[in-house]
């Protein structure tokens, strides 16, 4: 067995936590969970994040490990219970693909995700440059569950994990951003899902649904 | 040297007889009591091997010879499979024959033995409970031996003793990717072992029952066995997964009779808190509709895939 520093161990955890998590999210289909889950991936980034900080000494890192806990812990999963709430959708419909199908998928996402990360992995020099495949693989996965999803609610989850895991990209192959990017996206973020909020109410007053394949055909009735 | 190995063997296999019904007796007396009923005693199990066995045995007219052969199969192959695992000692002779895709195969053997008596009878019970038990058992393979893989590449062996030896002697850290396979075996063993999410080990006649469907027309002392067998079997299994993810107590090394004395309390304490948390599963998950079982397995085969991955790419 390899031997690794402690705190190599527990990003290492972290960086795996994520990925399972990533998995999860794929996986459900009631929207309250997806949510839970949501936060749950933003606290193991929080703690990602601060165990890099500590590791590194790098200042700007625990700022930003703060923001993460504010903004997706506790601020965006609450803006998105009370937008569950009022739009009164608990579940998602089948998913285009079924859970089985999808999770399979989701693995060759993974392996092709390591394979696209494995030249950024040699280029770097941060003590974290392995976990660069994970957050590939993060981001394509937010990617496959916005595709298979036709509940405009689980898309945006699927969008918000995304940011995830280029925030974890960028935090393993360079210790993050700089602090006004960071600032820029966290601002971004929240004002898409308000923004979304908005939408989704638009959205289902013309169609009294949520359901986007909707959105698809040009006119009303053809 | 070599006959104290044998009978050391010997000890091994009687202690896995006699503990496995008490096992299954301790699982139920947790969920009894986690589920607020006055439990069971603790040797219930033995009091119904001991019925079983002293009962008429009644078998239908137009069974074969096969029906009749399937339980002592079944159940020789578990007592194989519970000397080969090491759950107290990792030099016995029985323990170095065979590896974990082998150990795989002889669980393959006896369900397919099984499977093919349910049919035998031509029951209509019997045959869904065949179905149901191998569709389970083709989900199931894949994922443990993608768990013992992981495990494997941890050990550069597929020998469990190997594989016990290099955890018992490595340093110990995090993780994940064990972690991942470790959750994956679990998973495998709940559905290997007809538990709760899978199926209700408690009913009898239900249209959802997998295990206990194939059993349905077995009497008296062929019952006994083909009990004993799946009581040996979640043994077993348990006992694999200690030799892949707990090691600690199992003699390393060259032991007699002697050494089974000291290997025997820690494998007692394991299973006592292997059984107490099997019971907290259970009851804290509902039973799962027979279709969604694939899907069941098929999160036991991602964890395990995961884990291969993590390990692979992450070096950890």
């Amino acid at each position: 067995m390899t031997h690794l520093p402690l705190d190599q161990q527990l990003l290492d955890t972290c960086a795996a936590l994520l990925l399972l998590l990533s998995f999860a999210m794929l996986s459900q289909r009631r929207i309250v969970t997806l949510v839970n889950l949501y936060a749950l991936q933003g606290a193991v980034l929080a703690a990602a994040t601060l165990l890099l900080a500590w590791r590194t000494g790098e200042d700007h890192l625990y700022l930003s490990a703060a923001l993460t806990l504010a903004l997706k812990v506790a601020l965006l999963p609450w803006l998105l219970h009370r937008l569950i709430r009022r739009l009164d959708v608990y579940w998602d419909t089948e998913p285009l693909l079924n859970v089985t199908g999808t999770m399979l998928a989701g693995l060759v996402i993974v392996v092709f995700a390591f394979a696209l990360a494995q030249p950024i992995t040699r280029l770097a020099s941060t003590a974290t440059r392995s976990a660069v495949g994970i957050a590939v693989s993060v981001v394509l996965l937010a990617f496959l569950m916005m595709i298979t999803r036709r509940k405009a609610m689980s898309q945006v989850i699927g969008f918000l994990s995304m940011e995830n895991g280029v925030f974890f990209g960028a935090m393993s192959a360079s210790y993050g951003m700089p602090m006004v990017v960071e600032l820029g996206v966290a601002l971004d973020v929240l004002v898409a899902v308000l923004v979304l909020g908005v939408f989704f109410f638009q959205i289902r007053e013309r169609f009294e649904s949520l359901d986007l394949h909707h959105l698809e055909s040009l006119k009303e009735h053809d | 040297m070599n006959a104290v190995a044998w009978l050391t063997q010997g000890l091994e296999a009687v202690v896995a007889l006699a503990a496995a019904p008490a096992l299954l007796g301790w699982v139920n007396q947790c969920r009894a009591w986690l589920q607020n009923r006055r439990a069971p005693s603790l040797w219930q199990p033995y009091g119904t091997l001991r019925k079983l066995l002293h009962k008429e045995v009644l078998i239908a007219e137009n069974a074969s010879p096969l029906f009749r052969l399937a339980p002592y199969v079944t159940f020789g192959a578990m007592v194989l499979a519970a000397g080969i695992i090491p759950s107290m000692g990792t030099r016995l002779p029985l323990v170095a024959s065979a590896d974990a895709i082998a150990l795989v195969g002889l669980f393959a053997a006896a369900r397919m033995f099984m499977a093919l008596a349910a049919m035998d009878v031509g029951t209509a019970f019997g045959t869904l409970g065949a179905r149901r038990e191998m569709m389970v058992g083709f989900l199931a393979e894949p994922a443990l031996l993608m768990v013992i893989l992981v495990a494997s590449l941890t050990s550069s062996s597929t020998a469990l003793p190997a594989i016990t030896e290099a955890l018992v002697s490595g340093h110990l850290g995090l993780s994940p990717s064990l972690a991942f396979s470790a959750v994956a075996f679990i998973l495998v063993l709940l559905a290997e072992n007809a538990r709760i999410p899978v199926d209700n080990p408690a009913t009898h006649l239900e249209l959802t029952m997998i295990h206990e469907a194939t059993l349905l027309e077995y009497s008296g002392r062929h019952l006994a066995l083909m009990e004993w067998a799946a009581q040996l079997k979640l043994f077993n299994y348990v006992c694999i997964g200690f030799a892949l993810f707990l090691p600690w107590g199992v003699a390393v090394g060259r032991i007699g009779p002697v050494g089974l004395l000291v290997a025997a309390p820690a494998l007692a304490l394991k299973l006592t808190a292997a059984g107490a948390g099997l019971a907290l599963i259970e009851t804290l998950s509902a039973k799962m509709r027979v279709m969604r079982i694939p899907e069941f397995l098929a999160t036991a085969f991602l964890f395990a895939v995961l884990g291969l991955l993590v390990h692979v790419l992450l070096g950890a």
